[in-house]
């Protein structure tokens, strides 16, 4: 173990740092960033008809979960424990009890920077279900899901996993970023809202290519730029140069994944597609979100190169099992997220984030046990509750658009807007100013010539 | 009088073009078009999902003639066209019975 790293909080009490702090709120704008980031990766992946549904979908997530969190999702996620479930302390309902230089729980950042950093976590793990959603889902209904979900999904298994006290956290799973309580959370909650609300019209019969691989991959970039706030950000300082190791593994592990995608595509299916590196950079990104405070730079090339491969071949399951997980949400953040969160218990090396050591560093299978018990229990419960809660969404208000409107396009009923004119030089129904005359302009002169 | 139409692979606009113009074709007329033919179009991979793509992109050429030059207008327009590969197109001519110059109200031969 390097010298200093779990000790020092012990050795002095710590005093805010400037540099921590300014690191944190670069870090926690770049998590923000995702959000959009993600808009775009989907958005680009639907038909035209639906672009700025799924734009909006993840964009909301920015207005909901925000003001939601401050009211008391802190409070539930990181207050003082209850029952090892959930948190609460009342100086965190709407941030109302917290000075401005009140450190946060033995870091050298104020309570306030890490409550945005965590806010943006917050934010973009709802969005993410949104993939599997993608044309057929009322806006309203949707806003309602994702104020539920926050509430009584995200929130509480934040909780477990990173708060003080939670049953997760105390175990000892290793959840660096969010592999669990971010990825494994959404995709499962997304197979779960899926399963209630049923396939898209026309899957598996239409062709539903997406519309814009250019704006996929500005999504992808995006969130592959907004990942190292994600990661790097995640051990909430960097006076001891583990967010820079995270740094490190967050950038080879995406990139190791993006090409074990393209060899998979290139072999299967004879093309390294564009769809397949976006594809891959983000399967690479989820699996290293777990994982990347506890492996070396090596493991981190393995470990994206199994999500890669693995991501790839899973993405095929929705045509196997007949669900429509319309933009691969289970296939890539739920395996993604798996196989992130149980590599840690092979590839952990003991020293880094924590001192527990996987099963190829010599750590026995303790670590792995703990891991596997952690994918498991987050699965299942987002799984469930998600589907309870789409249900009951479903059978009151409704959480499908009529089938007409889905065939017509959810962006006009929805929203009262198109993502793009196609009307010719975007004239359309704009009254026509009177044409000026044209003597005197090089064209009509030229007109002249021709005549004589 | 004949109008030819030529629906072919729009990267060889440009042959055809000069060819016309060798041939002394006044105007043409030229436009974006899709379809497909015996071939049936193409197949995209997207996550491992194929999609079969009936409609490919072509262009559509149309040209008046007068009757004499119509046959050998054709020849010119297939050869310029051919690549020899599969979706090269089709040319053909119908009758037009009359056409106007918009300009000066001349018609028939004169017009073209």
């Amino acid at each position: 173990m390097p010298p200093g790293i779990l000790t020092l909080a012990a050795e002095e009490a710590p005093a805010l740092s400037a540099a921590n702090t300014g690191f944190m709120l670069i870090c926690s704008a770049l998590v923000m960033l995702m959000t959009p980031g993600l808009a775009f990766f989907y958005g680009g992946m639907v038909r035209v008809k639906s672009t700025l549904n799924m734009l909006m979908m993840s964009f909301v997530s920015l207005g909901i979960v925000t003001v939601l969190w401050v009211l008391y999702g802190f409070s539930v996620a990181f207050g003082t424990d209850i029952g090892s479930v959930v948190g609460w302390s009342s100086d965190y309902v709407g941030l109302s009890g917290i000075g401005r230089d009140q450190l946060w729980d033995g870091y050298t950042i104020p309570v306030f920077v890490f409550a945005v950093f965590q806010l943006m976590f917050a934010v973009i793990t709802p969005a993410l279900i949104s993939g599997a959603l993608a044309d057929r889902v009322k806006f309203g209904s949707w806003a309602l899901f994702i104020a539920l979900w926050a509430t009584v999904v995200y929130f509480p298994v934040a909780h477990w996993v990173w708060g003080s006290g939670g049953w997760l956290f105390e175990m000892g799973v290793i959840d660096f970023a969010g592999g669990t309580a971010v990825h494994i959370n959404a995709g499962a909650a997304a197979l779960g809202v899926i399963l209630v609300i049923g396939k898209r019209v026309g899957f598996r019969k239409d062709p539903m290519r997406p519309h814009s691989l250019p704006l996929v991959m500005l999504g992808a970039a995006l969130l592959w730029f907004g990942w190292f706030g994600f990661n790097a950000g995640s051990w909430l300082g960097n006076d001891d140069g583990v967010g820079a190791v995270m740094f490190v593994n967050t950038q080879v592990a995406t990139a190791a994944a993006m090409l074990a995608w393209l060899a998979y595509e290139k072999i299967r299916h004879g093309a390294c597609t564009t769809l397949g590196a976006a594809s891959g950079a983000v399967a690479g990104l989820v699996a290293i979100t777990p994982s990347g405070g506890s492996c070396s730079p090596l493991g981190a090339i393995a470990i994206g190169a199994v999500a890669g491969l693995l991501c790839a071949m899973a993405v095929g399951l929705k045509y196997k099992f007949g669900y429509d997980d319309s933009l691969d949400v289970v296939g890539v953040h739920l395996v993604g997220g798996v196989v992130g969160s149980v590599l840690v218990g092979f590839f952990a090396t003991g020293g880094v984030q924590s001192d527990a050591k996987g099963l190829f560093y010599g750590g026995g299978a303790d670590q792995l046990v703990k891991q596997v018990v952690g994918v498991a229990a987050v699965l299942a419960y987002s799984l469930v509750v998600s589907a309870v809660l789409a249900l009951i969404i479903h059978k009151t208000i409704g959480m499908r658009v009529s089938e007409d409107d889905e065939i017509s396009g959810i962006d006009q009923v929805e929203h009262a807007e198109t993502a793009y004119d196609f009307s010719g030089a975007g004239g359309g129904t704009a009254p026509r100013k009177a044409v000026p005359a044209t003597a005197g302009t090089p064209a009509a002169a030229q007109q002249k010539k021709v005549d004589a | 009088m004949k109008l030819i139409t030529a629906i072919v692979k729009p990267h060889r606009l440009d042959e055809i073009k000069e060819a016309l113009q060798a041939f002394g074709v006044q105007g043409l007329t030229v436009t974006e078009a899709s379809g497909y033919g015996r071939q049936r179009g193409h197949t995209e991979v997207y996550r491992g999902a194929e999609y079969t793509v009936d409609l490919v992109p072509k262009i559509r050429i149309e040209v008046l003639v007068e009757d004499d030059d119509a046959e050998q207008l054709i020849d010119v327009v297939v050869n310029a066209a051919r690549t020899g590969k599969i979706g090269d197109g089709k040319v053909w001519s119908v009758p037009v019975e009359t056409a106007v110059r918009v300009r000066t109200g001349e018609r028939g031969p004169d017009a073209l």
